[in-house]
């Protein structure tokens, strides 16, 4: 069974110009597969619909036609099934920002339905994998650094032990040193844990340094899903960057028309 | 409908436990706007309280301590039900202030253990809040009540939360659904229900149409069955009258409260809104 299995999703929202109301296409007949312990990279622009892409598979959206599973379930129509293997990483950490990192991952886990006996121990051993100083973590998030709130984000992720994580630009706005160790514990856990993963990022040397198969989305479409190698030889192109700009006709760096959600 | 199992049983009480946890470390971190919000509902309470002052000092006749009482009740409840609608509004809109929106609307825990959750919380914390509340200003006033049943306001009011709660589990959903102006909106559906319900009055002085409103209103029996056990020392029997309306508007007010959240959230989800910016 594959862990994520996706076909013709589809998914427009409507938008408001003055009196009047259209409808903007976010996904378009995409379909593909990840297998169990799998990581793939999703390639696109801001608004090429990776975010809808997420937000259908933690059960946040609903989509308009098509079907989405995580492991066999049905993202409509059995979402705490869904709810209960998967978790996410966002490019906004999202936090109670005056409740300390102990405190922000001590609920989350409970919504989860780890005991207090459990995430007691687990916290502390979770923050320190990911690098977060142990002397921080009584202080209010927004006391800390960006870097360590996404290190914290991490942290909140794993502490579920999901077998579906969900990667949406975790390391966008971090600073060099951040990236790395963010991305170097994205490769531990892959090491070590029985975890899937889908990231969604518009930085192509991630893509190719996490993932064993790259796509790329445009318009909501999915134009090519393979390894970065192959997805370089379908395009003939030297590098993923210049894969993207033939797949597309447009580099990375350019945005799209901001997604409707 | 789904059978629960010992294990789904267990984690959801673990998830209700966690809701608890919340927002007890909200108020702990809020501290001083906790202390300042209390200091700001003893001096609005006072505003009203002394009315009843007011109206002897001015020429009017009336029992100037049971009528300060009586507003006094008006002016708790008014608080407590502001309480348990401000935490269940706060269910959606704080979370989409804070960003942790999509976080907690992804978690497996039931929707039902989570307003539920945010309900026990209101009522626990409203409990808290506006004790102190009638404390600090009876006390300032040398109120005494010999003859008060508060066992027996305690259970009415119990009882009262009930249908407090299925009312603010329905606005709860309108800051999902709207989210410039739902959580205005939870303001506005507290201040109706309090309105037609003798808050600081007599049903009897409203007009016609307004009276009838009165009648399906959880406030008006809380109010009318509190005020009884408090300022006459009327038995739970006595209040009878006030308690199976009540009663039934539970039993009605929370499986209700929880189709319209369920509606609401499929909408906000089908068109995109459960989500941090709206």
């Amino acid at each position: 069974m594959p862990a994520v299995e996706v076909t013709e999703l589809s998914k427009q929202f409507v938008r408001r110009q003055g009196r009047r109301r259209m409808r903007v296409t976010a996904l378009e007949g995409v379909s593909f597969e990840v297998a169990r312990g799998e990581c793939v990279a999703v390639l696109g622009q801001n608004g090429s619909g990776k975010s809808t892409l997420v937000r259908v598979l933690s059960t946040l959206l609903l989509h308009d036609g098509g079907r989405a599973r995580v492991f066999g379930h049905d993202v409509a129509s059995d979402p705490r099934a869904v709810r209960r293997v998967v978790n996410r990483v966002s490019v906004e950490a999202s936090f109670f920002k005056r409740m300390s990192a102990t405190e922000n991952l001590s609920y989350a886990a409970r919504f989860y339905g780890l005991a207090p006996a459990h995430t007691r121990r687990r916290i502390p051993e979770i923050l320190g994998s990911v690098g977060f100083p142990p002397a921080r973590a009584k202080a209010p998030m927004e006391d800390l650094s960006r870097g360590m709130q996404q290190k914290v984000a991490l942290a909140r992720a794993l502490l579920t032990s999901p077998t579906l994580l969900l990667l949406d630009e975790p390391t966008t706005g971090l600073d060099p040193r951040s990236k790395r160790e963010v991305q170097d514990f994205v490769r531990t856990v892959r090491a070590t844990h029985d975890t899937t993963t889908l990231l969604c990022t518009h930085d192509m040397a991630e893509a190719e340094a996490l993932a064993d198969r790259v796509g790329i989305l445009d318009r909501g479409r999915l134009l090519a899903l393979d390894s970065a190698a192959a997805v370089r030889r379908r395009y003939d192109a030297p590098t993923l960057e210049d894969a993207f700009l033939a797949a597309t006709g447009r580099p990375l760096g350019e945005d799209e028309e901001q997604e409707a959600a | 409908m789904r059978a629960i199992g010992g294990g789904e049983l267990r984690a959801q009480g673990i998830a209700l436990m966690g809701v608890l946890e919340r927002n007890s470390y909200l108020v702990k971190r809020y501290g001083w706007w906790e202390l300042a919000f209390f200091v700001w509902t003893v001096a609005n309470t006072l505003t009203i309280v002394f009315i009843a002052k007011g109206v002897e000092a001015t020429g009017g006749t009336l029992d100037v301590e049971r009528q300060t009482a009586s507003l006094l009740i008006g002016a708790v409840i008014w608080s407590y039900l502001g309480i348990v609608f401000e935490v269940l509004t706060e269910t959606v809109a704080w979370e989409r202030w804070e960003g942790t929106i999509e976080y907690t609307f992804m978690a497996p825990l039931a929707r039902s253990v989570h307003l539920g959750g945010m309900g026990a919380f209101g009522v626990l914390y409203g409990l808290l809040r506006t004790s102190a509340l009638f404390g600090v200003v009876a006390l300032f006033f040398g109120l005494r009540f010999p003859d008060a049943d508060f066992g027996a306001a305690l259970v009415v009011l119990a009882v009262a939360s009930v249908s407090f709660i299925g009312v603010g589990i329905v606005t709860a959903i309108l800051p999902l659904v709207s989210p410039e102006k739902g959580a205005q909106l939870g303001f506005i559906a507290q201040g109706m229900l309090l309105v037609v319900s003798g808050v600081y009055y007599p049903v009897e002085v409203m007009p016609g149409w307004m009276q009838a409103i009165a009648t399906i209103s959880p406030a008006t029996y809380a109010l009318h069955g509190i005020r009884a056990t408090v300022l006459d020392g009327a038995s739970l029997g006595a209040v009878w009258g006030d308690l199976w309306p009540l009663l039934l508007m539970g039993a009605i007010a929370i499986p209700a409260g929880l189709a319209v959240f369920r509606v609401g959230e499929a909408y906000a989800k089908r068109h995109g809104k459960l989500s941090r910016s709206g």
